[in-house]
């Protein structure tokens, strides 16, 4: 049903992150953007239909003190109405560029005030909400960033509290015009989900448990969360509820990305155990009860899954990264 | 000055095993060693790590040219590489770990200090390590795993047992028992306002697994489990390591060497203090030593040495280049108590020798 496209070549392998690859489609100019994160240095590429890669940049986290080049733990493409920026997350902090990577509009650094001795610093976690960028850091908080339609005027205007441990993800889609629709959902090391609505000030609306384990990845689609755990289930909870109603035994290792393609409400899994799933959401006619079907498994062998995307909105194509894995893999439906 | 005998014998005997295993395992569980290695730091780099390991091997009486060092530190990164990668959950790179010391303490029965400092080490790792989340062991996996990043050596043990492919990568298995806390896959489970389960369906996952036995145990003594981590010897095997079409990345390991100052300060004080931790004893009289080839002769060790892959070599720190000359002095003397004077003239083994060595004693 699936077959293995041509591959794009990589500068530098892909580091095992979770979340590590980003997609920007531009239909318009019949190019799409890749963004995958290799260790102290993040790569940009631009590929041609049928993955014939075009150009590429390297971007690395701003220095500071320290034994090594400090790390990067992600990059990602946020939309907004008015423009696209791309976000890169390290150890030091945050830092905000026009959509191909060449001019930094913002920097944020974070700070580590008080972290102990033994806790690790950093930012990890983007998604734009409306007009804002939301990030998430190493002790939970969520930065919301208000993003101007143009220029570098970018102001730090809220710090959602909710979490206790490092935020892993966060999820938006855009809100359905009602009052009160949750549209974003942020995700932590614990497994904790927070389900909020957007505004001149974010809401929290519901919290979800975690059970001991993190749930590295999130996505929200049409008041259905979907949550992906380090034991490898996938969740899918009624974000206007907060309860659960599908579990998925999806993976044999902690899954590491999911991609949504919101025209048709597909959802893509992929875990460090090789495989990449897809999965149909759905609502039941009777009982408007989320419901899912499996429609797809590839095995990507001896290759521990890092990032997974889908490459077009209606779910026909999709594209994984994996540790130690120097391409891009392609996949297009048949 | 200390000259070395020259040893007539060509034979390890049991005493020498057991000196060289007792030597480098009292210095690597030295107290003041460990403390250093347990403060909370970066991930070290590849040379701090590779001029450390040189140290230890070097803490006895054994010796190895420069060829024998860098194959026994492609041998040990890749077996550590294969371990960290194959960890069925995160905590169980600390399974791995116990493992490490549990066979450790098989090789030093009879020397009841030692044996304490390890129990010692033991306590220490349960202590700061045990009450860890699922998620922290996440972040130290993943950053184990930067460490490791584009190295492919093969390994001749790897390749005929199947775990390691021909291009060098490791072969991860779709079948077997999935890792403790995760369910085999194949089930979809759905439910309705009230939490009760309404449908259940099965899916197609495309692996073979099965539930996993029991949980490893994380206690001084007791079942592991994982064999991820036992000794790799424990059967007579080859110590052969490939370095063709290894890495073909050379944009990821020059990462390091252009940093801009490769001495940084922080590298060499932490340096600096891992090798004041390290208690080798000088020799006090005229000591027999050995000088370990992994090779099968001294012609192939010397022809390694030569044919080593650029992108391949190991560089340790050279404590001369360094502009910090308080710390430099300091460092020249601490490693200075360690040099060995003169070359000397000694019986060499087979690489069959080191397994032999690292088999039970």
């Amino acid at each position: 049903m699936f077959r293995w496209e041509r591959s794009i070549p990589l500068r530098g392998s892909a580091a095992a992150l979770c979340n590590n690859l980003s997609v920007l489609q531009l239909p318009a100019r019949n190019l799409t953007y890749f963004g995958v994160v290799h260790g102290p240095s993040a790569q940009l590429l631009s590929a041609a239909p049928e993955g014939v890669p075009l150009a590429q940049r390297q971007l690395h986290a701003k220095e500071g003190a320290g034994v090594s080049p400090p790390l990067i733990t992600q990059v990602h493409w946020c939309v907004l109405p008015f423009r696209v920026l791309l976000v890169l997350t390290s150890h030091r902090g945050i830092q905000m560029y026009e959509s191909n990577g060449y001019t930094m509009v913002y920097w944020h650094a974070l700070d580590s005030g008080d972290a102990s001795p033994v806790q690790a610093v950093f930012a990890r976690g983007i998604a734009a909400s409306g007009h804002f960028i939301c990030v998430g850091t190493w002790s939970g908080r969520v930065l919301v960033f208000d993003i101007p339609a143009k220029g570098p005027n970018i102001v730090l205007s809220e710090e959602l509290a909710g979490h206790q441990t490092p935020i892993t993800d966060i999820a938006t889609e855009p809100a359905q015009g009602q009052d009160c629709v949750a549209d974003m959902v942020t995700a932590d090391d614990s497994g904790l989900l927070c389900v909020w609505r957007s505004g001149p000030e974010f809401t929290l609306l519901t919290r979800i448990p975690g059970f001991g384990v993190p749930c590295p990845s999130v996505q929200l689609w049409q008041g259905i969360i979907a949550a992906g755990y380090g034991n490898g289930q996938v969740h899918l909870y009624e974000a206007a509820t907060g309860n659960l109603h599908v579990q998925i035994n999806a993976h044999a290792r902690a899954i590491c990305a999911l991609d949504l393609a919101p025209e048709v409400g597909k959802l893509l899994s992929a875990g460090e155990d090789t495989f990449v799933h897809i999965w149909k959401l759905s609502r039941s006619p009777e009982s408007g009860y989320i419901e899912v079907e499996h429609c797809h498994g590839e095995c990507v062998s001896d290759t521990q899954l890092c990032g997974a995307r889908f490459c077009d909105s209606s779910g026909s194509s999709f594209a994984v990264t994996g540790y130690d894995l120097a391409e891009i893999r392609r996949f297009s439906s048949v | 000055m200390q000259p070395f005998w020259t040893f007539t014998g060509d034979e390890w005997t049991e005493v020498d095993r057991k000196r060289v295993l007792n030597d480098i395992i009292s210095t690597m569980f030295n107290r003041k060693f460990m403390e250093e290695l347990f403060k909370p730091q970066e991930l070290y780099s590849k040379k701090a790590l590779r001029t450390v390991y040189e140290r230890l091997a070097h803490a006895s009486i054994m010796k190895l040219n420069q060829a024998s060092m860098d194959k026994l530190y492609d041998l040990m990164t890749m077996a550590f590489k294969y371990q960290v990668l194959l960890c069925p959950r995160p905590k169980d790179v600390l399974l791995v770990t116990f493992n490490h010391l549990d066979t450790i303490k098989g090789f030093i029965q009879d020397s009841p200090t030692i044996l304490q400092q390890v129990d010692e080490t033991f306590r220490q790792l349960t202590e700061i390590y045990g009450g860890l989340s699922a998620g922290e062991f996440q972040l130290i996996r993943q950053t184990l795993l930067i460490f490791f990043q584009d190295l492919h050596i093969r390994v001749s043990m790897f390749l005929k047992d199947k775990v390691q492919n021909n291009n060098g990568r490791f072969v991860l298995p779709v079948s077997g028992p999935v890792p403790w806390g995760t369910e085999v896959p194949g089930l979809i489970r759905m439910f309705n306002n009230k939490g009760e389960e309404v449908k259940r369906i099965e899916f197609k996952h495309g692996g073979n697994y099965v539930p996993a036995p029991k949980e490893g145990s994380f206690e001084l003594y007791g079942d592991r489990v994982l064999k991820l981590g036992t000794n790799m010897y424990s059967v007579n095997r080859p110590v052969e390591t490939h370095m063709s079409g290894s890495s073909k990345n050379l944009a990821s390991r020059t990462q390091e060497s252009i940093a801009p100052n490769p001495l940084a300060k922080e590298e060499l004080n932490f340096l600096a203090r891992l090798m004041g931790g390290m208690e080798i004893k000088k020799p006090s009289g005229p000591e027999p030593g050995f000088r370990l080839n992994l090779f099968t002769t001294d012609e192939e060790e010397e022809q390694a040495a030569l044919t080593r892959p650029e992108e391949l070599s190991y560089e340790v720190i050279n404590i001369q280049a360094t502009q910090d000359q308080q710390r430099s002095e300091e460092l020249a003397r601490i490693m200075g108590e360690f040099e060995i004077m003169e070359q000397p003239r000694l019986s060499t083994s087979k690489g069959d020798d080191l397994l032999a060595m690292m088999d039970e004693l």
